[in-house]
């Protein structure tokens, strides 16, 4: 297997003509359409995702090339996924264990986090468990209370496992491979409102590494840190206050576990304010760790109080009006930051 | 891989047989469950000293379903057990050295006293855990047989669980699945008739649970767990079935645990005392060897020889674990993630 380079951290390259334009869906299926070529050892079961090609055709195309042997619907049996996806992995073959949606997860936390994230360490290193759990996150109209949860936190509270949440085409495609060459357990989340979104993938195959993230649009008044759903909304505050004369550096973490401690404290030292754009809690979250690690290690920075945007502490609702207001929105993150500067907006 | 250090290459090969006669056969059993309920007391021993963290659940009285099912299995099939493991180690064939050391927390146990009794691993013979959750053994080794039909090799896995497991939602997941997809498996239920302490006759209502293989397609087979030559024949039937493609077999051993839950519970308080000196007469250990004797099949002073080997293995053992350094505080950050270049 040649060598190929994996992308240093950067920002996305503007749009041209010749450029090859898939869906965020469709670079998920060909990364892991391409790892499954590479490796025999890899497999796909999950709910959903054999013929029908997945509830967000996050898996079409795979069991009309690779089978039924090794793409393989499941019942409605998420703790048997995932508990039989991990013993395949100790003996030896890779599965991708497909929960379809993120808040199912729940239904499998005993063999997660209870015997794929120790099964490394407290055999001493003689079993591995190279496995990975896909599933989508996040709300998406109207999804409701059992359909648009965002648990990375949850995840990435745990030693042993990583965690990725991409929130492009590109990365998706570079990171799913990533994950699928990396022997621990891997839990892969995608934004559902992100499925039909498109961007640049190359045809060349590339990998990005775990634990890079990207400076998607520097800056030089705030930080802000945000993943999935959050980066496009993040962008489109950092233009609207851009006509105030408010620069936003805005980061994609891409991974939160491992996490991208240097890139945010790098763009704090430039910018010397932190806000976190987060579409899970803000308690006990993602963003109070990064609010954390800024306290710890870079309160010298620190021009301002940090401001964490992150959806309101209630349920998800059904109804639209309710659901708009709880998640955090363009108007929300420019009105938040605006004020951080002293600015009404 | 999942196991960094591999096993052999699976082999091709028939069903491991008894090298030998009948008499060959019932030493080996014998000498497997000698070692199991020796080391189980020797383990009690120590416990009893204050040396031992932690807490164990030790597996005497049930050692015949251990011993028969794991002699009809080959070193590169797979094992998973539960929070009362150690048996399964030895039969499937980890040291008792390994064992007793992991028990004290040693770093020279089979998993460097990281995991303790209830974590016991050893991927040269295909040891993928004792467990301290009821039961995810069932799903780990539907997983490790559905590996093994995906990378066409022919080796078959096992789970242990107990009554307790099998009201678990685990068991009706993982057995459908299996089921469904025809994985090499062999389910054991070792049916001790207390989840804890709840009986197995107010914890369902249908208490024969092989009977609940018919609800996932699959054969169910119940057998007098203190028969060891019973569970080897019928154990061995299943993995049979299982290795030439015929699916997953849900093996049901009718036995019983001689002490409390775990070593502190006297067991007495939830079990009638007739009961347990019943059981306790229906000993496999004496009933093999009784049978052995009046069949003159084996000799008594054969029976000795063994009883004198394994108490030699057993205080080896004991005084390696009790001599093996427990000082392993520099590693603690160690193989959280793994990594290829570690």
């Amino acid at each position: 297997m040649p060598e190929i380079s994996v992308t240093a951290p950067s920002t996305v390259e503007p749009l041209t003509k010749n450029q090859r334009i898939l869906t965020y869906a469709q670079a998920g299926v060909e990364g892991v359409r391409e790892e499954m070529q590479r490796n025999p050892q890899i497999f796909y079961i999950g709910q959903g995702i054999g013929t029908r090609g997945g509830n967000f055709q996050q898996s079409r195309g795979l069991w009309e090339k690779f089978g039924g042997q090794r793409v393989r619907d499941t019942p409605i049996a998420e703790r048997a996924q995932t508990g039989i996806g991990i013993g395949a992995a100790l003996a030896g073959s890779h599965p991708i264990v497909d929960i379809v949606f993120l808040d199912f997860t729940l239904e499998a936390m005993g063999e997660i986090i209870q015997q794929a994230s120790t099964i490394h360490y407290i055999s001493n290193g003689r079993f591995k468990v190279p496995f990975m759990l896909r599933a989508a996150g996040g709300g998406i109209r109207s999804t409701g209370p059992h359909h648009s949860h965002t648990f990375w936190s949850f995840f990435a509270h745990i030693p042993g496992l990583k965690v990725a949440v991409p929130s492009t085409p590109y990365d998706v495609k570079g990171l799913i491979k990533s994950g699928l060459r990396d022997e621990n357990p891997v839990i892969f989340i995608e934004h559902k409102g992100l499925y039909n979104t498109k961007g640049h993938v190359p045809e060349e195959e590339y990998l990005i590494p775990f634990g890079h993230a990207r400076v998607v649009r520097p800056g030089s008044d705030v930080t802000v840190v945000c993943l999935g759903s959050m980066v496009q909304k993040s962008i489109d505050a950092a233009q609207r206050l851009e006509a105030h004369d408010i620069s936003l550096e805005v980061i994609d973490l891409r991974t939160i576990a491992p996490l991208d401690k240097e890139s945010i404290l790098t763009s704090l030292a430039k910018t010397g304010r932190l806000a976190v754009v987060d579409e899970a809690y803000a308690t006990c979250g993602m963003a109070a760790e990064i609010a954390a690690i800024a306290a710890t290690e870079a309160l010298d920075e620190l021009d301002a109080p940090v401001v964490r945007i992150c959806t309101y502490p209630a349920p998800h609702a059904f109804s639209p009006s309710i659901d708009a207001y709880l998640v955090p929105s363009v108007d929300r993150i420019v009105r938040e930051i605006a004020h951080m500067m002293g600015k009404q907006l | 891989m999942g196991a960094i250090e591999s096993m052999e290459a699976p082999q091709k090969s028939k069903e491991r047989q008894p090298s030998g006669s009948d008499g060959e056969l019932i030493l080996s059993l014998y000498r497997s469950m000698v070692l199991i309920r020796e080391f189980e007391m020797k383990a009690r021993e120590v416990f009893r000293t204050g040396r031992m963290p932690g807490f164990i659940h030790v597996y005497i009285g049930e050692e015949a379903v251990a011993t028969g099912v794991c002699a009809r299995l080959r070193k590169d099939d797979y094992v998973a057990s539960t929070h009362r493991g150690h048996g399964h180690a030895l039969a499937k064939g980890i040291t008792a050295r390994a064992v007793m050391a992991e028990l004290m927390g040693a770093v020279t146990g089979c998993s460097g006293g990281r995991g303790g009794t209830m974590h016991l691993y050893d991927p040269t013979v295909g040891f993928l855990g004792s467990n301290g959750v009821v039961p995810p053994g069932i799903l780990i080794a539907a997983g490790a047989g559905l590996s093994a039909k995906l990378r066409g090799t022919d080796q078959v896995a096992v789970a242990f669980f107990g009554d307790g497991g099998s009201n678990n939602g685990a068991f009706h997941e993982g057995l459908n699945m299996a089921s469904i997809w025809e994985i090499p498996v062999v389910f054991v239920c070792e049916n001790n008739l207390y989840a804890t302490e709840m009986p197995l006759a107010e914890a369902t209502k249908n208490t024969n649970v092989a009977s609940r293989a018919a609800a996932y397609g699959m054969p169910g087979i119940q057998v007098d767990g203190n028969n060891v030559l019973e569970v080897y024949e019928k154990a061995g039937e299943a993995i049979e079935r299982a290795r030439s493609g015929g699916g997953p077999t849900l093996l049901e051993c009718l036995t019983y645990r001689w002490y409390g839950h775990h070593e502190g519970d006297p067991g007495v308080a939830y079990r009638p005392k007739e009961e347990i000196a019943a059981w306790k007469n229906r000993d496999p250990i004496m009933k093999l060897k009784n049978d052995s004797i009046a069949a003159r099949q084996i000799t008594a002073e054969d029976f000795k020889r063994v009883d004198a080997e394994i108490a030699e293995v057993l205080e080896d053992a004991t005084r390696f674990a009790l001599d093996s350094s427990i000082e392993s505080e520099s590693t603690a950050l160690e193989h959280v993630l793994y990594s290829a270049t570690n």
